[in-house]
């Protein structure tokens, strides 16, 4: 078991999936650890000391010494708290599909749900639905290839897939309330929809990612405050 | 320079391997099948199973053969500075070096303050250390160093000196051309500035 709760600080806001990723990754090895909330619109002298390089938060602070990049900390946490569960599989070539699996995530899928967002008139939402389509389909494939069957992209229990890409279905959820639009196709991807419950609703899951309502919310206010932002 | 990192990785593990050559411009079938997802390069295949995007096939050849030439250190945290930095060359350089040889006028001396940030943020994480490594050459260095023949390019197109801007650097920069393995797996700095001119003609630059 980790040691005092005053060792490991997690530098974060609520709704970043990012941090969510470390939120999951801790509650998988039932480790202690003090959130630290980053107030949105303006950060930290210990965020920026942290992270001098990219200033962004997650920052896993573990005694004194920053951990950054979501899925670099997911790794880090992997390696030092040995006794849980483990995140990334032990076969040499799984761990490099699942790898794999998450770059493609940041990299690719979800710079395409973030353009659905932001799409302006519909056949710039059209395209990114579009392309939002063909990245769940290579996704349900490769949950049937790394699950081997199974629920998760880890197999039986989560692991480092299922955290990169499920880490975003809060935003995913809200992406299709926000532009009246379905990216979850059971007809399509049946494995998936199975797969985003089973996920959503795990032990280590189910108290991190906020609920849908609230991402709307915020994604309205942020709009809005970006409007008038521009506008002055 | 991405598939320059796989081979300095395989040559340090003493592996052999087949070198395939892709035309870029006419991408074979075994490419197309190996990496449907990004049809990119470099793909190591090994026992008929591909391994896609360079910093992973690294961990993986690490990892596979384990006995020697250890590129990632065995301490997590350090483990996790080391990816942080090959994480950031990979987020970094490649665009920037790209900006610098892609543009002119105004737009290139703006390519040239930035790709200088970047590499001074990297000359400052270097230090006073021999390698990014430590005292051995390991997998930030392992990340960086194919970068070092696409140099003499970036150079000649923007009309400036990285050593003039980053000593150390460079002093690092040769320490690795030092070893066999990088010096025979790097491109020749020559070709690699008339493989930018011809870009820079057939995208209108020049």
């Amino acid at each position: 078991m980790a040691g005092a709760t005053s060792d490991l600080k997690l530098l974060g806001v609520g709704p970043s999936p990012y941090v969510n990723r470390v939120q999951i990754a801790l509650n998988l090895k039932s480790v202690n650890y003090e959130f630290l909330e980053e107030k949105l619109g303006s950060k930290s002298e210990l965020l920026l000391k942290s992270n001098p390089v990219h200033k962004k938060i997650p920052a896993l602070i573990h005694g004194d010494k920053p951990v950054c990049e979501s899925l670099i900390i997911v790794q880090y946490i992997d390696e030092v708290w040995t006794s849980g569960p483990s995140i990334l599989p032990s076969d040499t070539y799984d761990r490099a599909l699942h790898r794999f699996w998450a770059a493609y995530i940041d990299d690719k899928f979800f710079p395409n749900v973030k353009e659905l967002r932001t799409a302006d008139g519909e056949e710039a939402k059209e395209a990114a639905v579009e392309r939002i389509a063909e990245g769940m389909a290579l996704l349900e494939d490769a949950l049937a290839k790394c699950g081997k069957g199974k629920p998760f992209f880890g197999g039986d229990n989560i692991g480092y897939v299922d955290i990169a890409f499920g880490s975003h279905l809060g935003w995913l959820k809200a992406a299709e309330k926000l532009a009246g639009v379905t990216l979850f196709n059971k007809a399509k991807t049946p494995r998936l929809v199975a797969w985003a419950d089973a996920f959503s609703s795990h032990e280590a899951v189910k108290d991190v990612i906020p609920e849908t309502e609230k991402l709307v919310e915020l994604a309205k206010m942020l709009k809005a405050r970006a409007q008038s932002q521009s506008a002055n | 320079m991405f598939g320059m990192r796989l081979r300095i990785a395989l040559a340090e593990k003493g592996i052999e391997y087949e070198y395939r050559e892709e035309d870029l411009r006419n991408k074979s079938e075994l490419l197309l099948k190996m990496n449907p997802v990004h049809k990119k390069i470099p793909v190591l295949i090994h026992n008929d199973k591909p391994v896609c995007e360079s910093i992973i096939a690294v961990q993986y050849i690490d990892e596979v053969w384990n006995k020697k030439a250890p590129f990632l250190p065995s301490d997590p945290y350090q483990r996790a500075q080391a990816r942080f930095w090959a994480d950031y060359i990979d987020k970094k350089m490649y665009d920037a070096g790209r900006r610098v040889w892609s543009s002119k006028g105004d737009e290139l001396e703006a390519a040239k303050k930035d790709f200088l940030e970047v590499l001074k943020v990297l000359e400052a994480e270097l230090g006073d250390k021999p390698y990014f490594g430590g005292e051995t050459f390991g997998f930030v260095d392992l990340a960086f160093i194919p970068f070092y023949c696409w140099f003499y390019a970036y150079e000649s197109c923007g009309n400036f000196s990285v050593e003039a801007e980053c000593p150390k650097l460079i002093a690092w920069a040769n320490r690795c051309m030092e070893k066999e393995n990088v010096a025979k797996s790097l491109a020749d700095k020559q070709k690699v500035y008339e493989f930018v001119l011809q870009l820079r003609k057939v995208f209108g630059i020049d």
